[in-house]
């Protein structure tokens, strides 16, 4: 009998969870042998572990948050496979909503008509390919393309990289401003990023100024967590629904 | 282009091609092993619903995210999902913490290196939490910690902005006050982010191109 949470299911997801993994342990592998080969130093390398592993966890246990939104209605292992690999919670809630909504069904109650799981699953599966396709066919050509660009101008070259970045952030600013005609609660989000970035401007200070050179290793996850922390008491006191 | 990037396409192409064979038998098996096929009408108007945005945002990041986090580092997130909101900005700080440039090998080793730990570390605690869940759900769920993860990517590109605007205020300032208030004029454009991201690296490459042609850069 089908039920969301049905062994068979955990043990699909698990497969490809594991798949998953070994393709990460094996790039890592092998991006630490080339960087040693580059002559980068092992401690270096060991830094930037620790720093990404940190860096990860705040992100992760949001993600568990967008697995407990999911599973209401889909069971733990569809979510659980979906948001630990290819997705992401802004993909795959409205995947799963849209599939939903054509089969007339509401996402509040969990699942019992397995086609209807099946069309979801389906669905929020063949939907997130493009991205996994393209890098997978074009990225050398990209790639290519990219370095007869920096091979002509090799400034303009790094300018062109920066630019990518900055259009990145700038993209992701303007969406933090876009609940500012809320009135104050919408500037909540606004507030974060400002105690977030006046943290990254005083880490900068202690690793520079005060030679505190540990630090520059986790100055960007700090700034996260401390901007996350803010926002608890910033939200109590200005009040609002985020 | 180098043996080691020979190496990391061929890789890349291979693990990529699996994945998409692993990611698809987990609906395939299911339908055979319940027998319980989609519905092909709700499956259809389903698809129409997310297809055309997440397919264009597809490939927008392929061709946004691909040089910013280079071979390896790109293979490998494609695969493990979560770029914009985890492995971009992860492999962004690791870059600049090791003072290596994006888009030179030192530059796509520690991408990689940062992305592949991320992706390991994340496994594991999404592991963690699925098996804690019935004691995690009512913390990680309460209105208390609630603005904590609401908050989460303004806390992240907080940080992320000093870094950038910081080393190229003269580029940045154009892209930002253009998104600032297309935000503020169009709220609803938040939930179509990803489609901006280009959008403001087109700006930012043409506005740069032209300080640089003037020798202001």
């Amino acid at each position: 009998m089908f039920h969301v949470n049905h062994p068979m299911l955990f043990g699909l997801a698990a497969l490809v969870i594991l798949f998953v993994l070994g393709q990460s342990i094996f790039f890592t592998v092998k991006a630490w042998k080339r960087a040693r080969e580059l002559g980068m130093s092992k401690s270096l390398l060991a830094s930037i572990v620790r720093g990404s592993a940190v860096f990860s966890i705040a992100p992760a246990i949001a993600i568990i948050i967008g697995i407990i939104t999911l599973s209401k209605f889909l069971g733990l292992p569809l979510p659980w496979l979906r948001l630990s690999v290819v997705g992401a919670l802004t993909y795959e809630l409205p995947a799963a909503t849209s599939a939903a909504t054509a089969l007339g069904i509401s996402l509040t109650d969990a699942l019992t008509d397995a086609r209807a799981y099946s069309t979801i699953a389906w669905v929020m599966t063949i939907g997130s390919f493009s991205g996994l396709a393209i890098i997978t066919l074009f990225l050398p050509k990209i790639e290519k393309g990219l370095m007869s660009l920096k091979s002509k101008d090799e400034k303009w070259g790094k300018i062109f990289m920066d630019s990518l970045f900055i259009g990145m952030v700038s993209a992701f600013l303007g969406m933090i401003f876009s609940e500012i005609r809320l009135g104050l609660p919408g500037w909540i989000p606004v507030f974060v990023m400002a105690f977030s970035s006046l943290l990254m401007l005083v880490f900068g200070y202690l690793v520079k100024k005060k030679n505190i050179v540990w630090l520059e290793n986790y100055a960007m996850p700090f700034s996260m967590l401390g901007a996350m922390i803010f926002s608890i008491p910033l939200t109590a006191w200005i009040g609002g629904s985020r | 282009m180098s043996q080691y990037e020979k190496k990391i396409h061929r890789w890349g192409r291979i693990s990529g091609i699996l994945a998409f064979i692993m990611f698809t038998a987990y609906p395939l098996l299911l339908s055979l092993y319940f027998n319980a096929w989609p519905y092909l009408d709700a499956l259809g108007k389903g698809l129409l619903g997310v297809v055309p945005i997440f397919y264009t945002v597809g490939v927008i990041e392929a061709f946004t995210y691909g040089p910013m986090l280079g071979a390896g580092g790109s293979y490998l997130s494609f695969v493990t999902g979560n770029i914009t909101n985890l492995k971009a900005p992860c492999a962004i700080n690791a870059m600049k913490v090791a003072k290596v440039e994006p888009g030179t090998p030192e530059g796509e080793a520690i991408s990689t290196l940062s992305i592949g730990i991320s992706s390991i570390v994340t496994t594991i605690i999404l592991f963690l939490g699925m098996l804690l869940l019935s004691t995690l759900a009512p913390i990680l769920e309460s209105p208390l910690l609630a603005p904590a993860f609401a908050n989460i990517l303004p806390a992240l590109f907080g940080g992320l902005a000093v870094v950038f605007v910081s080393r190229n205020w003269k580029i940045a300032v154009g892209p930002m006050v253009f998104m600032l208030i297309l935000f503020i004029v169009q709220p609803g454009l938040a939930s179509a982010v990803s489609l901006l991201v280009p959008v403001g690296a087109v700006l930012a490459i043409v506005l740069s191109r032209i300080l640089y042609k003037r020798g202001k850069l």
